[in-house]
């Protein structure tokens, strides 16, 4: 049986599906219900400063995007941090880690951008028995406003800073949270390296205007006839997630630093796919505000049998494991060949196949053949670029096939080489580099 | 317990009168907006279509479906009525299992088709509902057109003819207009009289008039028509009724199924038609199964059919023999009508006798079964009345018994064309006889206009 317990940077948690910073671990009652379901641990929602609470909307805070039969695919949010009291969550946060000692509870930390405000949050909530900390430099809205979260987050230098601060400041781990909203997710990271940081979690949430009303031509969410960039998340965002993941864990300056990786993860699966990619543990969101807290026992009897399955016997066996597979596409092999192939039993023959090769690529897929519909790929034509393995509706119908070295690419009438070559030594590469003479 | 409901003879009453309107309710409820979207998002949005191949009327369906998926009704309800002005009918009639939804990828991949016709019912009724018309009349032409006939083939000639801007006069031999979808169609097909709206809703575009009560060759010739007007379609039904050819069937209570399911479609009293407590109907197509249903939907007791052939040789779709299966209809195969028994000049019972093929010919076997039954219905097919032509002048080429027609319905006759049933190699569906109406327009105007 797969050991998938985790321990993240000291943090340790039965299982490595944590909830994220956000609204399901507001209070302890949410946080309460998350642990009974079996979440391994949360990040306890964005604690602010002593002070006056701060204050939400008061209209709609959320706006998103549907797929078939209305299955949310995406989703954004105007909530700020958290508008309860301090002591009521330090109270929370104290009282809950007391009753669940096995389970990990990080508290999400903003305040202001000076060290006298992060000198006073960080005893006291190291006070509670917490175990570490998140740096919130990624919320877009509001608060960004006022000169914190991706304000922060969008100036390394800051975020080099306010990381030191805390780690003079306090014994527990810090984790600093990166906003996508940056040209360079690389950039933000090395700083919070350099400033020291235990781990670096990403993605926050993304810029996003989810539609916009057509009779009243207002954004959405709308407030009074006004809306907002939001932060955007859910199933739509893993992609631009799960590569800013791999960028940093592949970056040789940021190597080995540990990620909590985040940003659509729904299943299992998702969860197997970041960790693979570097992340040595996930924080999921939006799937339980989609399905509830239940969910986590599909990931984690999913990871698990997976896991077994697969004879992956603890979590260090996966995580990183994709890593070095990522790579500059002037490294691909040039002389990898491929070609689609159509299984004829399998195809329904819908044709959208054809037409998205006809209409809007290489013209290698056929409709017609001998008066009959059939599709099927010519092979002089296609240059396996995988889009009608995409555009297909029945799954593994479209493969691609990769030729074997020394069998004949139709398209270039040439052999497959047994050597791999790529772009640097490419003979059409004007910069390519030359063997000695 | 009703009263009637173990009543020998015909009678009417059958079942409590609460129990009428449930049992004559729509057969396909309407898709609410939510099930619409999820319905149409199963579309895959095929290239070249195999269901837009299998349209008679070669309705654009993926785009249609496309259109009420992204919230576009009323444009979705425009694509199909640019091929089909009587959608909202076809939606309801069209069996669509032998059609478009027969070909649906999703059929061949899940055995599970997308709901084409209930999508396209949820568009027209949109457009309906909103008195939306998409047309407007062409310049008047000055050009007379005479429709005979106001059945499917006929309004959706006469639509497009007034789209070019003619000016059309229909002839209908029965009080109201819509043919078959009016009088020949079973009652849970279309509720809430939706034939007479639709009627209504084609001839909105105006430059049509409609004439009740007249009858090619009794009210007046073919021959009149063509010296009167600048063209005429001929879109007239089928008037007889294929006779069964066993001994005693002109007994009472043996009738035709036509005339019955015409009968109940008029009725305004369900519960006063009165209905045989032991049906037998005789044929295999969609008018013995809708004469066996509504018998059973109104309290017969056993009502069975009785088809000459196996079950794989029958005209009606596997859906309408299920359906009258879900109903209680027995349907049984191999046999053919030999005897009407009757008593008193009532039929008591039919005598059947089981048939087998002797090499490529269909024969009896001698073994003869004897059914009770105090009604009898005739579906064995109906057939086209020539006599009505007589008067023509020179008379119109026939084939089989039914109108020669050439690749875009023009008879022998100059000035003179036709669909619908009573043309040759039709199929007896609504949806091909909308599409002949529709082309035999457009030469009809290309003829006229050129």
């Amino acid at each position: 049986m797969a050991d998938i317990r985790n321990n993240f940077v000291g943090i340790k948690s039965p299982n490595p599906f944590w909830l994220a910073s956000a609204p399901p671990t507001d209070k302890a009652y949410n946080v309460v219900r998350a642990f009974k379901a079996g979440w391994g641990g949360v990040v306890w929602k964005t604690l602010g400063e002593e002070g006056p609470p701060v204050v939400n909307v008061n209209g709609p805070r959320y706006g998103a995007i549907w797929g078939a039969d209305r299955r949310l695919l995406g989703l954004n949010n105007i909530e700020l941090i958290t508008d309860r009291d301090l002591q009521t969550n330090l109270r929370e946060i104290k009282q809950v880690k007391m009753d669940w000692p096995d389970r990990a509870i990080v508290v999400s930390l903003m305040v202001p951008c000076v060290e006298e405000a992060w000198k006073a949050i960080l005893p006291v909530v190291e006070e509670t028995g917490a175990d570490g900390i998140e740096l919130n430099f990624g919320c877009p809205h509001g608060m960004s406003e006022r000169g914190m979260g991706a304000a922060v987050g969008q100036v390394p230098e800051y975020i080099e800073m306010v990381v030191r601060w805390c780690k003079q400041n306090t014994r527990m781990p810090v984790i600093t949270k990166l906003t996508p909203n940056i040209t360079d997710v690389r950039k933000p990271a090395r700083a919070a390296h350099a400033g020291g940081t235990d781990a670096v979690s990403l993605i926050n949430t993304i810029n996003s205007i989810t539609g916009v009303n057509l009779d009243s031509f207002a954004p959405e969410p709308t407030i009074d006839g006004k809306g907002s960039h939001g932060g955007y998340c859910g199933p739509a965002v893993k992609p631009i997630a799960m590569n800013m993941v791999a960028e940093i864990a592949r970056d040789p300056e940021t190597a080995g630093l540990p990620i909590s990786g985040i940003g659509g993860i729904t299943t299992w699966r998702d969860a197997a796919e970041f960790m693979a990619l570097g992340a040595g543990n996930v924080q999921v969101c939006t799937a339980a505000m989609t399905y509830g807290f239940k969910i986590v026992q599909e990931m984690i009897a999913g990871l698990e049998n997976w896991m077994d399955e697969k004879g992956h016997r603890s979590l260090d066996d996966i995580v990183g494991r994709a890593t070095p597979n990522v790579t500059d596409w002037q490294y691909l092999n040039l002389n990898y060949v491929a070609k689609a192939h159509i299984d004829q039993d399998a195809c329904i023959k819908c044709g959208r196949c054809h037409i998205a090769c006809e209409d809007t690529s290489h013209q290698a897929i056929t409709s017609m053949v001998d008066g009959v519909r059939h599709f099927e790929v010519i092979d002089e034509e296609c240059v396996g670029c995988n889009l009608c393995v995409n555009v297909c509706p029945v799954e593994n119908c479209i493969t691609m096939e990769p030729l074997a070295v020394g069998a004949m690419d139709k398209r270039t009438g040439k052999p497959v080489s047994p050597h791999y070559a790529n772009w640097t030594t490419h003979p059409n590469n004007p910069m390519a580099k030359v063997a000695a003479e | 317990m009703a009263e009637g409901l173990f009543k020998e003879g015909i009678v009417g009453g059958r079942l409590a009168p609460t129990q009428y309107a449930e049992n004559f309710s729509d057969l396909h409820p309407a898709l609410d907006h939510h099930e619409a979207l999820v319905e149409s998002d199963r579309c895959y949005f095929c290239y070249d279509a195999p269901c837009m191949q299998a349209c008679p009327t070669s309705i654009d369906i993926p785009m249609f479906i496309r259109q009420i998926s992204t919230g576009n009704p009323i444009g979705s309800a425009k694509t199909i009525f640019d091929q089909n002005i009587l959608g909202g009918m076809c939606a309801r009639v069209c069996p669509t299992e032998t059609l478009c939804e027969e070909v649906c990828v999703r059929e061949v991949a899940e055995g599970k088709p997308v709901q084409i016709g209930r999508l396209q019912r949820y568009a027209t009724d949109v457009a309906m509902a909103q008195g939306k018309q998409f047309y407007q009349r062409a310049e008047p032409t000055g050009k007379k057109i005479a429709v005979v006939g106001a059945g499917p083939a006929g309004l959706a000639a006469a639509h497009r003819l007034a789209r070019h801007g003619h000016e059309v006069t229909i002839l209908e031999a029965r009080p109201k207009a819509g043919g078959l979808n009016e009088y020949g169609i079973a009652a849970y097909k279309s509720t809430d009289d939706f034939a007479q709206a639709e009627v209504d809703y084609v001839t909105a575009i105006g430059g049509i008039t409609t004439e009740n009560g007249k009858a090619l060759g009794r009210d007046y010739h073919l021959a009149d028509l063509a010296a009167s007007y600048d063209a005429v379609f001929l879109g007239l039904g089928l008037a007889g009724v294929n006779a069964l050819r066993a001994e005693g069937e002109d007994a009472s209570g043996v009738s035709n199924a036509v005339d019955f399911i015409s009968t109940l479609r008029q009725s305004s009293d369900l519960a006063g038609l009165p209905v045989g407590r032991r049906v037998v109907v005789i044929g295999g197509g969609m008018t013995a199964v809708d004469a066996a249903v509504q018998s059973k939907l109104l309290g017969a007791e056993e009502v069975t059919i009785c088809y000459r052939r196996g079950q794989e040789h029958m005209n009606a779709s596997g859906f309408e023999q299920d359906l009258a299966a879900a109903n209680g209809v027995v349907i049984r195969h191999w046999l053919q009508p030999k005897q009407v028994i009757a008593d008193g000049g009532k039929v008591v019972a039919i005598e059947l006798e089981y048939t087998a093929m002797k090499g490529d010919k269909l024969a009896g076997t001698g073994e003869i079964v004897r059914l009770a039954a105090d009604q009898v219905f005739k579906a064995i097919g109906q057939s086209f009345e020539p006599a009505a032509l007589n008067g023509s002048g020179v008379s119109i080429a026939m084939e089989g018994g039914r109108i020669k027609v050439d690749g875009e319905g023009r008879t022998s006759l100059a000035k003179v064309w036709a669909g619908g049933d009573c043309i040759a190699g039709g199929d007896d569906l609504t949806v091909s006889a909308v599409a002949q109406g529709r082309d035999a327009a457009e030469s009809i105007n290309r003829a006229l206009i050129g």
